[in-house]
């Protein structure tokens, strides 16, 4: 290691807050933002000490919410605030780290960008250096501004500042191993792949952990840096030696991008990208054929996590009715919010509305591959052929509805046959769960209908409407705490949604929400058809 | 003799927001002929293209692709010409291979063995996928997918930026094989030499204008032949000749350029100082350009 492969990480390090001068502030914001309104929501909710105590009862007695969310260390507004917020955090940051560090890394090699810096005098080892640097400065400002919301709040301080570091800690964590996948992998989107689906591992290491931890399964917990921010005990005990973890995670994997960086070529990876056919086959020769073929590997990756998280929340739905018939005490709470069936069917809702979300990320994310086709020039080649407009954008709406059906069948056959094998009553369970679960493709239609006008009419802000889903998923949070005015709700196409399992099936907002999704396609498709391409 | 036209644009202007990228081009193309278009970097070569492609609106004028409306007939316009980008983006996780195949596909007629043959001939390996290529392999990608492809109208932007020099003989190769099978190309470029290889006629467009249009022989009365002279005696008198310029004279060697007109005068004139040597240069596409930059900086300086 010499000291010519650091340089320029100083210019790299401004290149990026340069580049990231609107993304680095959005994200380092809102972590430090969502922890401030659980706490003034949990403060007006749950004011007395005793409602407190109540509440964490109910959470850790209920298998369900342990395995979502994990325990509650502490039943105090601290102790909730940090169970609440902790997942959503670990969404946020992990995520923002790993993507800003293999955008200044892997996409910068892969897009030849590095080439006009790599001639300059920048060592090898200088991205990776610079990305770090600008994501561990990010993390630390995100964890001071939760501290001090937090103390501002009246909270212990110590408690306050141990949140916060642990979530720093988990963006450290994710943001060297962005840098090993990065070093890895030869394409940005396969580096992504790697680090989303460890991301997923450790939450379901976590997940079974804390479920299981009576039974003796919480070392589960101790393998998986996610488990590790509970494990902190902020405004508990504070175990000061877990942040030991994360620091000693974070040398090893850092070392070890250090030494896959010096060892490979720039622009190559670790692992060796495989050759594909000489020729294309039979059925590759159309739009739809060529969509098909860019969305599957994307949308099978999807339906998989979808898939596995509904046969954990089926799994949950079991064991918690179980759980229930053997301790009438318990059984006994929960009667007083309608019994064990009330129990699974608004744990089941719950996650619903979380799938849905995540569902419409998924349909921006693909009607929005329209865009990226077309700024990489790569839509020239399809439009200069005897494909129409029309044809080419509907080849790429065709996979967005039925992907999004995909996704959502993927959630409710699993967890609908899971849950209903647990009740001995298949036949009833999953057509109800499944028909619960489908609601939502109508709400996630408008969301891509959305994508689809704003692509179509106003190319240039198109990224508004990842606003409109955040605006959507903001007002269904608070709403879900706070009084909020019903006109203010009903902007959310997911607050239109029917909650089969609570209250059955109502068809009229389903076909509004359709017709309404139909009408943004619509314009947006007529737009497309008059404006210029590229 | 004048052939049908193929491609015909008149008055053709277009704005991008308040810039103005094309002031009334008038350009036409005729059926059989290798049509070069050249130009800087920024001229408006590409956006021309691509409202001939029907890809981009235009804000006025009239154009005909085929006999058809290229915004509007462009689907029925797309089967009939093949077109390959200047910058080559592919799928990344697609093979150069199936790429080729599935733009021939779409594009309508496909040749099998003539396909085969340009992979061989540009020396491509179409099982590597399209992320691993170099610019110059994806240029090939392209190239290959358009000239396998059984259409009229071949619209080629800087198709040779990123091949090497072997790879452009055989581009070359090709060029002259559509040509004697009757097709129409129309090929943008700033590589001169490219240009001056394989196209019958040219147009020169600089800032959005086209400055010129003609036969590569109508564009060289045009400008002017350096001359290079040792005479036994030092010439004098040079300087008032109409058409002589940038003279210079050092003792026995003078040098000059001289306009076409004014050749012949010059010659019998420079015969009285008894010329011991004498080398003249026709001049390239590269005077013509350059000649173009010395009149705009001359009237700017005006």
């Amino acid at each position: 290691m010499t000291v010519g492969e650091f340089s320029g990480t100083g210019a790299l390090i401004r290149l990026i807050l340069r580049r990231d001068r609107l993304l680095l502030p959005i994200w380092i914001a809102l972590p430090p933002l969502f922890a401030i309104l659980v706490v003034a929501a949990f403060v007006s909710l749950y004011p007395t000490a005793a409602s407190q105590q109540m509440l964490a009862a109910q959470i850790v007695n209920s298998p369900g919410f342990v395995a979502l969310l994990g325990p509650v260390s502490s039943p105090t507004i601290g102790g909730l605030s940090a169970w609440r917020s902790g997942l959503f955090a670990a969404v946020i940051v992990a995520g923002a780290n790993a993507l800003t560090v293999i955008r200044h890394t892997r996409a910068d090699e892969e897009t030849g960008r590095y080439e006009l810096l790599g001639s300059g005098a920048v060592g090898r080892r200088a991205p990776l250096s610079a990305s770090l640097v600008v994501t561990l400065g990010a993390d630390l400002v995100i964890a001071a501004l939760v501290t001090a919301g937090l103390v501002a709040f009246g909270l212990p301080v110590v408690g306050s500042l141990a949140l916060g570091l642990s979530f720093a800690a988990i963006g450290w964590t994710f943001a060297a191993l962005a840098g090993v996948a990065a070093q890895l992998a030869e394409s940005s989107g396969v580096a992504r792949g790697i680090v989303g689906a460890i991301f997923v591992l450790f939450y379901l290491l976590r997940a079974v952990g804390d479920a299981n931890e009576q039974s003796g399964q919480s070392w589960l917990s101790w393998m998986s840096p996610i488990g590790w921010m509970r494990l902190v005990q902020p405004f508990a005990n504070e175990r000061w030696g877990v942040f030991a973890l994360f620091l000693g995670a974070f040398i090893v994997l850092i070392l070890v991008a250090y030494a896959l960086a010096s060892r490979r070529d720039i622009g190559a990876g670790i692992l060796s990208p495989r050759l594909g056919p000489a020729r294309a086959s039979q059925w590759l020769r159309g739009p739809l054929a060529l969509a098909w073929r860019l969305h599957r590997r994307t949308l099978l990756a999807w339906a998989a996590l979808f898939a596995v998280y509904g046969i954990m929340i089926g799994y949950l739905a079991t064991t918690s009715a179980y759980l229930l018939a053997a301790n009438p005490q318990l059984a006994n709470l929960f009667a007083h919010f309608g019994g064990a069936s009330a129990y699974t069917d608004a744990l089941f809702t719950l996650s619903l509305t979380f799938l849905g979300w995540v569902a419409a990320a998924y349909a921006i994310t693909a009607t929005l591959r329209l865009q990226s086709e077309e700024v990489e020039g790569r839509a020239d080649h399809v439009l200069t052929t005897a494909v129409s407009r029309l044809r080419w954008a509907a080849s790429d709406l065709a996979l967005v509805v039925i992907g999004s059906a995909v996704l959502l069948a993927a959630f409710g056959l699993p967890a609908g046959l899971a849950y209903g094998l647990s009740t001995g009553n298949v036949g009833y369970e999953l057509p109800r769960v499944l028909v619960a679960t489908l609601a939502y493709l109508p709400a996630v239609w408008v969301v891509a209908g959305i994508a689809m006008a704003l692509y179509g009419l106003v190319p240039r802000v198109s990224f508004v409407s990842w606003g409109a889903l955040g605006a959507f998923v903001l007002v269904e949070l608070i709403g879900e705490t706070l009084q909020v005015s019903q006109s203010v709700l009903n902007i959310s196409p997911f607050n239109h949604v029917p909650k089969v399992l609570v209250s059955g099936v109502s068809l009229m907002p389903l076909v509004s929400l359709t017709l309404l999704a139909l009408v943004l396609v619509i314009a947006g498709l007529v737009g497309f058809q008059r404006r210029s391409i590229g | 003799m004048r052939g049908l036209s193929v491609i015909q644009i008149q008055n053709l202007t277009k704005y991008y927001g308040k810039t103005l990228a094309l002031d009334s081009v008038d350009l036409e193309v005729e059926q059989g002929e290798v049509f070069g278009f050249i130009g800087p970097n920024g001229a408006g070569k590409t956006t021309t293209l691509r409202i001939l492609l029907g890809l981009l609106r235009k804000n006025a004028g009239k154009v005909s692709v085929l006999g058809g409306d290229p915004w509007r007939d462009a689907v029925a316009l797309h089967r009939r010409l093949a077109y390959v980008p200047g910058d080559v983006n592919l799928w990344p996780s697609l093979s150069g291979g199936e790429v080729i195949d599935l733009l021939a596909r779409l594009r309508g007629g496909f040749d099998q063995s003539r396909r085969d043959e340009l992979v061989k001939r540009f020396a491509l390996d179409p099982t590597r996928q399209c992320r691993t290529y170099s610019k110059g392999n994806r240029q090939k990608v392209a190239l290959i997918a358009a000239l396998a492809s059984d259409v009229e109208l071949f619209i080629l932007d800087e198709p040779t930026s990123g091949l090497d020099p072997l790879m452009e003989a055989t581009f070359r190769e090709c060029v002259a094989e559509i040509k004697r099978a009757g097709k129409t190309v129309l090929l943008s470029s700033h590589i001169l030499a490219e240009v001056e290889a394989l196209c019958d006629r040219i147009s020169i467009i600089k800032e959005g204008k086209i400055v010129e249009t003609g036969t590569l022989t109508e564009l060289r009365h045009l400008t002017r032949t350096s001359v290079s002279v040792k005479t036994r005696r030092q010439i004098t008198g040079l300087s008032t000749f109409q058409g002589v310029h940038n003279l210079t004279v050092d003792g026995a060697s003078t040098r000059f350029s001289v306009d076409a007109d004014a050749i012949n005068p010059v010659m019998q004139y420079l015969t009285k100082f008894d010329v011991m040597a004498l080398t003249s240069t026709l001049p390239t596409l590269e005077d013509l350009f350059l000649r173009h930059y010395e009149l705009q900086t001359g009237e700017s300086a005006q």
